[in-house]
């Protein structure tokens, strides 16, 4: 048998047919759906008269639209035009039988957060959802990537994708991250280093030592961010720290089905002399706390570095950093810790799990927002903002002066009421700064939540190394 | 779906690189439940101010351009949401084919589920008909999917590669789940073997 890579692995175990030229019915093993992108599947449906073929691997739940304040069970906290989606889900989730979390629901969450942690998402699935982000999902060694509205009404009606297999790129960090260096630093430093568009065409697994070392959270924020690197997916190989996050879950396998299952993970990973179509390697040594300073997500650098000048680049890069630099109200050779910030966001399927809020919270325990800041922490689900209350992280929050809010997307994609107002300046700890995305003409600064918090404290982006 | 299989038309030049699916529709126009009627908000930050007004120096609202029917794009078009109002806002408009030298892969897929047409070439063809483009409304471009080519207002001829099954579904406006309803038998058979082997699943 020929070597295979870990992805090889997935989709040759998914494959329902194949045509002669290599387009490929892909099986979906779990289909996450939300408000957003899946009303015109449905309705596409009811006009063609198709069912849900799979409702039992189907899962639904608001996200995108909900207003994260307390008194979001009041319905005049959403506009008419949001209610419109999130009802649209409620009647599609019921009238098709698909499993469901509605806003009242204290499992309610981001997809990619509720996925994991009710355990739908499981080593070498595939999982597919109308969201970019599902590429989160990779972190337990399961293929896991976006897909449109129309591929949505596609998985739907018959529980396939019409693919055809991407090429394998494989992404190894060695060595050991310094303190301070987070899973997020290092995510944003490969795609500083290979670009939005470097991993078109493939799926990146990631690999080294210093992935292996993460923690299954670290390893979501790692994959999730794979599709700002233009990766089709990025997968981690399951291990025994997959194993152990996964046990127990709500929808784990249990007993001697447990048992049949890790039997077929263990055998997940890419053999010794398998096929890559491109290798990137970094040491984790060389990773540093990181920002962005543009308005793409490749525009990243290490803390300590100054705003790059348009003349540094080429091609039609140069017009993007004038543009980008235009947008973001920065000069060429202004050093990034003097750049003052107006908001702190804290939360997104990158960075809205409870091991964020624990390394935000160590650094903001004692210490007050700096005055006139707005700074908020939204957790990922009911369930990460339910531990958190009990772990004190929540007390911790507020006694610094965040708002402590309810889960959802909220200032990620500001398609709810948090939004930043024009030339508003935010830390974030999401995963896009492209221009508009945190609201008209805001101006974000992506970031780990430590970095997020240690900016909270001084009102500038600022070295988390210098206050641990 | 409506079919593709020539196009010509005026081609508008946007050579900013990563033009993301956020500029292309922003997230404000994604609380619709419907397909249609997005192009009047297609790159509604940069085509419009505030209050409305449109901005008089964004590429489609020049009157050479309100009448494009092609994009001659920087690199990496499409990039960030998977949101499937990019290539309706694209269509609405009446655009059937963008030309970048790279594309972000959900959109390039999202793009032949809604008939349009995208085209990867080299970057000195795409610079040239970036230059093309920039001649304004009398400068046409003419493509043609079933020869697999472009060709320039001044007659250079360029080919590109587009995949076989993507080209039939494009050229005969098929739906896509229509086809795999066809293949029903292997899908029933996979659960099957699913079932017996992953149990768990």
């Amino acid at each position: 048998m020929s070597p295979k890579t870990l992805y090889d692995k997935i989709w040759d175990a998914h494959v329902a047919d194949e045509s002669d030229d290599g387009t490929c019915l892909l099986y979906i093993d779990r289909h996450l759906v939300h408000e957003v992108t899946s009303p015109q599947a449905f309705e596409g449906l009811r006009m063609t008269g198709r069912t849900v073929r799979a409702p039992d691997k189907t899962i639904a739940v608001p996200d995108h639209n909900v207003p994260t304040t307390l008194d979001r069970a009041n319905a005049e906290t959403m506009t008419e035009d949001s209610r419109i989606q999130v009802d649209a889900l409620d009647k599609n989730a019921k009238d098709f039988g698909i499993h469901y979390y509605p806003v009242s629901d204290v499992r309610q969450g981001i997809v990619h957060i509720v996925g994991p942690e009710q355990g739908w998402t499981l080593p070498g699935m595939t999982v597919v959802c109308g969201d970019s982000h599902t590429a989160t999902h990779g972190a337990f060694g399961a293929l896991a990537h976006g897909i449109g509205t129309s591929e949505v009404e596609h998985v739907l009606a018959t529980q396939t994708l019409i693919q055809k297999k991407s090429k394998n790129m494989k992404v190894e960090i060695t060595g050991k991250l310094n303190p301070g260096v987070t899973a997020k630093d290092i995510t944003m430093s490969v795609i500083g280093k290979t670009g939005t568009a470097g991993g078109t065409g493939y799926v990146i697994e990631y690999c080294g030592d210093a992935i292996t070392d993460l923690s299954m959270e670290g390893r979501m924020t790692v994959c999730n961010m794979a599709i700002e690197g233009g990766a089709r997916a990025g997968i981690i190989a399951p291990d025994a720290t997959t194993y152990a996050y996964c046990k127990g879950r709500p929808h784990a396998p249990k007993g001697a089905q447990w048992d049949k299952a890790q039997a077929w993970w263990e055998t997940l990973f890419s053999d010794d002399d398998a096929h890559w179509d491109l290798v990137v390697t970094m040491k984790a040594e060389d990773i540093a706390p990181s920002v962005t300073w543009g308005t793409s997500p490749e525009d990243v650098l290490p803390i300590d570095g100054v705003v790059p000048a348009p003349e540094s680049f080429t091609g039609g890069k140069v017009d993007a950093v004038k543009r980008a630099l235009d947008y973001m109200g920065l000069t060429a050779g202004q050093k990034l810790t003097d750049i003052e910030i107006d908001t702190v966001f804290i939360g997104s399927c990158t960075n809205g799990r409870i091991e964020d809020l624990r390394a935000a919270a160590a650094i903001l325990k004692g210490k007050k927002v700096k005055d006139g800041m707005r700074a908020m922490v939204v957790p990922g689900s009911g369930l990460v903002r339910a531990q958190a209350e009990e772990e004190g992280l929540a007390d911790i929050f507020k006694d610094a002066g965040f708002e402590w809010r309810m889960a959802g997307c909220s200032m990620c994609l500001a398609m709810n009421p948090d939004q930043l107002a024009e030339g508003e300046r935010c830390a974030s700890t999401s995963n896009r700064n492209f221009e508009g995305r945190q609201g008209y003409k805001g101006r974000t600064h992506l970031v780990s939540p430590a970095m997020a918090a240690a900016a909270a404290i001084t009102g500038k982006l600022t070295d988390v190394r210098d206050m641990m | 779906m409506e079919k593709f299989s020539t196009l010509s038309g005026i081609a508008a030049p946007m050579p900013l690189v990563n033009i993301d699916t956020d500029m292309i529709i922003p997230k404000m126009f994604l609380k619709t439940i419907k397909r249609s009627g997005l192009g009047g908000n297609l790159f509604d930050e940069m085509r419009f101010d505030r209050q409305g007004n449109e901005i008089a120096d964004f590429v489609l609202n020049k009157p050479a351009y309100r009448e494009a029917s092609v994009l001659v794009a920087g690199d990496n078009f499409g990039c960030g949401s998977s949101r499937e109002h990019a290539p309706w806002a694209i269509a609405d408009f009446g655009i059937r084919c963008v030309i970048s030298t790279s594309f972000a892969d959900i959109f390039y897929s999202n793009c032949f589920k809604n008939g349009i047409l995208p085209i990867v070439l080299p970057q000195d063809q795409r610079d040239a008909l970036m230059k093309d483009a920039e001649k304004g409304a009398n400068a046409r471009i003419e493509i043609d999917l079933v020869a697999q080519t472009v060709t320039s207002s001044d007659g250079d001829v360029y080919t590109f590669e587009v995949d076989s099954f993507k080209k039939h579904c494009l050229m005969n406006g098929l739906d896509d789940i229509g086809l795999t309803m066809e293949k029903v038998a292997s899908i029933d058979t996979y659960e099957v073997q699913l079932s017996a082997e992953r149990p768990w699943v």
